[in-house]
C-alpha cells in the first residue's frame, strides 16, 4: 500500500508523472491515491523529498 | 461561469495563458480553469529564459524581472569553472524571471482580452462524445458544472491529468524524470548577473545543479537529476543540501520547493478529436536544459490559432487539429528538442572524466550567439573527437 507523509509531500506532481496506472493526482496541495494503484513504488524512488513509501501490510 | 464555451483551457501557466489571450484576441471565447487557488503559486520553476525567447511574447517589465542575465558558468565536476561571456559586453541574454509576478501578468492580459478566468476550479473528468472531447466537468468548492467547448486546450503541466483521462498515455519513464528541488536563498555570495550550471556524477547524476541569481545576494539555487538515480538517502533534496552546506553555509533559505521537468522526447501525438495538448502537458520541455516557459508560451498560441481556424471551418476533428502537431514539429522549437534530446542522452552517458575533459577545453568562448547551439559547436571544434563520437548528430549540426 502506497503511504503519503504528508508532512514531507511538496505537492509538486513529480510522482503523478510516472505513474503506469494513472493512479494518483494532485488536486491543488493534496495527493490522491486512487484503487488503480498497484504499489510499484515508481514513484516512491523518484520523489524528490521522499514523502513516498511502499508499505508492505502484515 | 458561462457553460459553452469556443475554447476551455485547463490550467493557468504561461501555456494555458497566452491560449486563452490569443483565441480571446481573435474574437473566440475562452475560459481559464486553474486548480490552484492562486495564479502564480507555488512556483516549480529555476525561472530563467533567453532574452529573444522572452521578447517574442511580451517586453520586459521590472515588476517581474528578477534579473538580467549577461554571462553563464558551467562548472566541471572536477571544480574548474568555465565562464561564458556575450562577444558584447554588458550584453544581456537572458532573464530570471519572477514567475508569482509573470504568470499573474499574463493571465491578466488573457482576461484583459476578454476570457474568462476560474481559480480553485479544478476540469475532474472530459465530457466525451462520438469519441469527440466536447468540454470538461469542473468543480469548485463541491460543486459541479459542466462546460462545453469545442475544443479543449490541455496546458495542465507536468502533473497532468486531462489528456491522460481522454486516453492518451502520458507517463513519463523513470529515467526521464528530473526529480528536482529547489531554495530560494538569501545572503549568499554570486555574481548577480550570470547563472551558474555545475555537473558530476557525484553532485548531480544524469541532470545539473543550477545557481541562478535573482537580485543582489539572493538566487534560486536548485538540482535536478534522473529519477533513476533517485532514492532513500540519494534524493534531489540529499544532492542539493550537501551542496548548500558547503558552497552557501551562512546563506538563509527563504522558499523551499520540490518540482519534476520531463527530460524525454514529446508525446507522440499532441492532438485527439476536439483536444489540444501544451506546454509541460505536452512534454514539449527542453530535454538538455529544461526550460519550458517558451515552449509552454509557443505551442499555447500555437494551439488557440489552430483551434480558431478549426473551428471556424466547423472541423475540430483530430485530422484537422493535427496542424498544431505538424507545425511545432517542424518549427525551430521542435528541432532543437530533437536535436537536445540526442545530446542530453550522449552527455548523460559520459563519465566525469569526460565531462571534465570536454570543458577544459573550452576555457573562454566569446559567443557571437548566446545559445546551447552555438555553445556545442564550438566544443565541437576544440573536440574533434566528438564529432565521430555523436556521429549522425554531429552531421545535422553542421
Amino acid at each position: 500500500m502506497l503511504k503519503v507523509h504528508r508532512d514531507i509531500c511538496g505537492y509538486c506532481g513529480c510522482c503523478v508523472s510516472v505513474c503506469p496506472e494513472g493512479a494518483l493526482e494532485l488536486i491543488d496541495a493534496y495527493l490522491c491515491i486512487e484503487k488503480s494503484c498497484t504499489s510499484c513504488g515508481i514513484c516512491a524512488k523518484v520523489c524528490p523529498l521522499g514523502a513516498l513509501e511502499v508499505v508492505h501490510e502484515k | 461561469m458561462k457553460n459553452k464555451y469556443d475554447i476551455l483551457v485547463i490550467g493557468g501557466g504561461p501555456a494555458g495563458a497566452i491560449a486563452a489571450k490569443t483565441a480571446a484576441e481573435k474574437g473566440f471565447s475562452a475560459c481559464i480553469v486553474e486548480k490552484r487557488p492562486a495564479i502564480g503559486v507555488p512556483v516549480r520553476c529555476a525561472e530563467g529564459i533567453g532574452r529573444e525567447a522572452l521578447h517574442e511574447f511580451i517586453d520586459p517589465d521590472p515588476r517581474w524581472i528578477s534579473a538580467e542575465m549577461t554571462g553563464a558558468s558551467i562548472v566541471a565536476p572536477d571544480g574548474f569553472l568555465m565562464k561564458l561571456e556575450s562577444a558584447l559586453a554588458g550584453n544581456k541574454v537572458g532573464y530570471i524571471l519572477d514567475r508569482k509576478f509573470f504568470d499573474r501578468e499574463l493571465v491578466w492580459k488573457a482576461a484583459e482580452a476578454g476570457a474568462d478566468v476560474f481559480v480553485k476550479t479544478r476540469a475532474s473528468s472530459p465530457l466525451m462524445e462520438d469519441g469527440y472531447v466536447k468540454g470538461a466537468k469542473v468543480e469548485c468548492c463541491g460543486k459541479v458544472t459542466k462546460v462545453t467547448a469545442d475544443v479543449v486546450i490541455a496546458a495542465d503541466g507536468v502533473e497532468s491529468k486531462f489528456s491522460r483521462w481522454c486516453g492518451i498515455d502520458t507517463t513519463v519513464a523513470m529515467r526521464e524524470i528530473m526529480s528536482s528541488a529547489q531554495y530560494v536563498m538569501a545572503d549568499v555570495d554570486i555574481d548577480e548577473h550570470s547563472t551558474v550550471f555545475y555537473l558530476g556524477n557525484e553532485i548531480a547524476p544524469e541532470g545539473y545543479l543550477w545557481v541562478f541569481p535573482k537580485g543582489k545576494r539572493i538566487a534560486n539555487v536548485g538540482i535536478g537529476i534522473s529519477g533513476k538515480k533517485s532514492g532513500e538517502g540519494h534524493r534531489a533534496k540529499d544532492y542539493l543540501d550537501r551542496f548548500v552546506k558547503k558552497t552557501f553555509p551562512k546563506g538563509k533559505q527563504i522558499e523551499y520547493i520540490a518540482g519534476g521537468v520531463s527530460v524525454c522526447r514529446p508525446l507522440e501525438c499532441t492532438v485527439a478529436d476536439g483536444l489540444i495538448i501544451t506546454g509541460d502537458a505536452a512534454r514539449v520541455v527542453d530535454p538538455l536544459t529544461g526550460g519550458g516557459i517558451y515552449n509552454g508560451m509557443y505551442t499555447g498560441r500555437l494551439a488557440a490559432e489552430v483551434a480558431a481556424e478549426c473551428i471556424a471551418k466547423c472541423d475540430v476533428s483530430k485530422k484537422a487539429l493535427m496542424k498544431y502537431d505538424k507545425t511545432w514539429r517542424a518549427s525551430k522549437m521542435g528541432k532543437v528538442i530533437e536535436r537536445n534530446y540526442l545530446i542530453k542522452e550522449y552527455l548523460i552517458k559520459q563519465p566525469d572524466e569526460k565531462l571534465n575533459e570536454i570543458i577544459h577545453s573550452v576555457s573562454k568562448l566569446n559567443l557571437k550567439e548566446f545559445t546551447t547551439m552555438s555553445l556545442i559547436k564550438e566544443i565541437m571544434k576544440v573536440n574533434p573527437k566528438l564529432m565521430l563520437e555523436l556521429g549522425a548528430l554531429a552531421a545535422s549540426i553542421h
